[in-house]
């Protein structure tokens, strides 16, 4: 079992809690930053580190995450130097980490390379935005002789046979997209959140995480009462891009996952 | 249907190539898609009623027209030209957009969008919507705008709202990825009307199926005509829609050879062109898997020509297979080669081709003092009217005193 089966083993103990899960831009504003910024958000709270890879053409991204990668990749990001950041990381933290990326760098880097590489490096799992479960059969192969999670998206639009492939493929957790849509901080939650946990839990057991659309305390809490996850993405990288220049970044990450974790609620 | 045996698996692959790779949100509306075209394909109304526009509303079937001068001008082989660029609106896009239009109106869909790179796609989008009365929105790449004006005007003439994409290239790519964004957030009311035989499955068949109506035309037509299959067809490669439209009907005639032509833009360094083939290896982009041109960490690389329209990182998927197969021929012609041909084209046989289909032409200009005796078809997308800027500039001998 990897840190993120732990993880969620460990949240549905004694006190269960859902856990909070921040992304962040793996190489904004410089790879150099990121195991700081990391660090940032596990003092405050975090449980687990979706670290994000930079493509040049995120079709699943809102504007934020989209100025995120443009000035990750500028910073010179590839996915390599994203591997060696994650060993960094992982040399002074257990937290567990997600490698959340688009398939064509990985493609390109090689998926058998790329599995025994990330497992080097002290990942727990991986995450393809644009990877459907269809296509998924070697990569699912790959990872898991590495011993890796493999995380794939369910969506409102998913029907129930969908879901269910959803979660065969899965493992350490299934991450539900809040609403349709792409990435991006949103004044108020999807109505559709609700039915899609209740529906995800008529065919898998597995912990469910809720992302796209929570940048709040309030969203936070709701989806907690819900869900098993909560994920927060594009609110971080907000603040990447506001007070990368200034000597607050780390305190500002700190405060905004406090505030995230302690509003989840406590089952 | 025997006439269209070469089909994709039943996920999309051409060989390799094609699927569906793109955010779980769409792959139930893929799917939905899939079904409802499968089934329009299948009804004789749905064909009967496309047929019906494509005549009386777009003007098929185009004419095979035998350019002597041009031919004469070279001295070799005999060469016909596929008038696509007498069609409404001035492109085979139209083609598409129609069997596209009916197929979103069989699915209930209240919104449609696009992308579009030099225009035409955008134009024939907005023609359609407006001719069925659904609201449209294109995306374009803002230095596409710039370099498109015209389009650009005719397109909100037409109703639609244009919106320009300020992000990477500024071009067909950028465009492409912010339509698939709204289409994400918008799936539930909203079909995606894409303009090439690109993307996730189904939109590669689908997009050939109804653009295949040009090769099963020049077929009959160059049999009528001149009593033989022709030796050789040239077409432009951006997506590859006009060239998979053409080639189709023709790819169980073995002696036939395809030529598809991609944009060489002005050098062979990465981010000068856009030939696929040569410059690019094969990786996803889009929903789909083909060649494409990308760096050695598998971002997607800028690309350049002086065509919009053949401004793209990735080939469709079906041309991929062609090429791995040597079913099909790729080659690409300089920015220089294509104002060049269309500048020959214009003198000799009075018609002013787009520049995307400016490079089919120079290719087959190319080859035809060689080809003597050999029958040649070019397809002519489209019509230079929207390019007349690009061709003000790269011919100022032409405009001199015109301002004063």
């Amino acid at each position: 079992m990897t840190r993120i089966g732990r993880l969620f083993e460990r949240l549905r103990g004694k006190e269960p809690r859902p856990a909070l899960i921040a992304y962040l831009t793996a190489g904004d504003p410089a790879l150099e930053r990121t195991p700081s910024l990391a660090a940032a958000l596990e003092r405050g709270g975090a449980d687990l580190i979706e670290l994000g890879v930079p493509f040049s053409d995120p079709v699943a991204d809102g504007p934020v995450i989209q100025r995120a990668s443009e000035r990750a990749l500028r910073a010179g990001t590839t996915l390599r130097g994203v591997l060696e950041t994650a060993q960094r990381i992982r040399q002074s933290s257990e937290i567990p980490i997600l490698l959340f990326t688009y398939l064509n760098p990985a493609l390109r880097y090689g998926i058998e390379a790329l599995a025994r590489d990330a497992a080097a490096a002290g990942i727990d799992g991986c995450l393809f935005t644009d990877l459907s479960v269809e296509e998924a059969g070697d990569y699912v192969a790959a990872m898991r002789s590495r011993g890796l999670d493999t995380v794939f998206l369910a969506a409102p639009t998913s029907p129930p046979e969908r879901l269910r492939l959803v979660a065969e493929h899965s493992s350490g957790f299934v991450y539900l997209v809040s609403r349709t849509g792409v990435t991006g901080e949103r004044d108020s939650l999807s109505s559709t959140v609700e039915p899609l946990v209740k529906a995800m839990r008529e065919v898998t057991d597995r912990p469910l995480a809720v992302g796209f659309g929570i940048s709040k305390p309030e969203h936070a809490a709701a989806v907690g009462a819900l869900a098993d996850g909560v994920v927060v993405g594009s609110a971080f990288v907000r603040l990447v891009e506001r007070y990368a220049g200034t000597g607050e970044l780390e305190r500002r990450l700190e405060t905004l996952a406090h505030e995230l974790a302690v509003a989840l609620p406590r089952k | 249907m025997a006439s269209q045996a070469r089909q994709p698996d039943e996920r999309g692959h051409f060989g390799p190539y094609g699927g569906r790779f793109v955010p779980e949100v769409l792959m139930a509306p893929l799917e939905e898609l899939e079904r409802a075209y499968l089934e329009a394909r299948g009804d004789p109304e749905f064909q009967r009623e496309l047929d019906d526009l494509l005549r009386h509303y777009a003007g098929r079937p185009t004419p095979l027209y035998h350019a002597r001068r041009l031919s004469d001008a070279l001295g070799g082989a005999r060469i016909y030209l596929k008038r696509e660029d007498l069609l409404h609106t001035g492109a085979h896009k139209i083609n598409n957009c129609l069997g596209q239009i009916l197929l979103a109106r069989r699915m209930g869909k209240k919104r449609i969008i696009a992308e579009t790179g030099a225009g035409q796609h955008g134009v024939a989008t907005a023609t359609v919507a407006a001719l069925f009365g659904l609201e449209c929105t294109v995306y374009m790449g803002v230095e596409d705008m710039e370099r498109q004006r015209l389009n650009v005007f005719r397109m909100r003439l037409l109703g639609a709202k244009v919106v320009g994409v300020d992000a990477g290239s500024r071009t067909l790519k950028d465009a492409i990825s912010e339509a698939m964004r709204d289409w994400v957030t918008n799936v539930n009311d909203t079909h995606y009307l894409l303009g090439s035989a690109l993307g996730a499955h189904p939109y590669p068949m689908m997009v050939r199926d109804f653009q295949r109506v040009i090769g099963v035309e020049a077929r009959r037509q160059i049999l009528e005509r001149e009593g033989r299959l022709p030796d050789t067809i040239f077409a432009c490669v951006g997506g590859g829609s006009n060239a998979i439209g053409i080639f189709h009907a023709f790819l169980d005639d073995a002696d036939v050879g395809l030529v598809g032509v991609e944009a060489g833009g002005t050098d062979m360094a990465l981010g000068h062109h856009a030939a696929r083939f040569s410059g690019g290896a094969p990786g996803v982009l889009h929903g789909t898997y083909s060649y494409l041109l990308q760096d050695e960490d598998g971002q997607v690389a800028l690309t350049h020509s002086v065509s919009a329209g053949l401004d793209y990182a990735a080939v469709g998927p079906e041309h991929a297979l062609l090429h791995d197969i040597g079913r099909a021929e790729y080659t690409s012609c300089c920015d220089e080669e294509a104002l060049e041909a269309a500048r020959l084209l214009a003198q000799t046989e009075g018609i002013i081709p787009a520049l995307e289909s400016a490079h089919a032409v120079a290719e087959a200009v190319r080859r035809a003092p060689q080809d003597r005796d050999k029958l040649v078809i070019v397809n002519l997308s489209g019509r230079g009217d929207k390019d007349m800027d690009i061709y003000r500039e790269s011919f100022p001998e032409l405009d001199q005193g015109a301002e004063e």
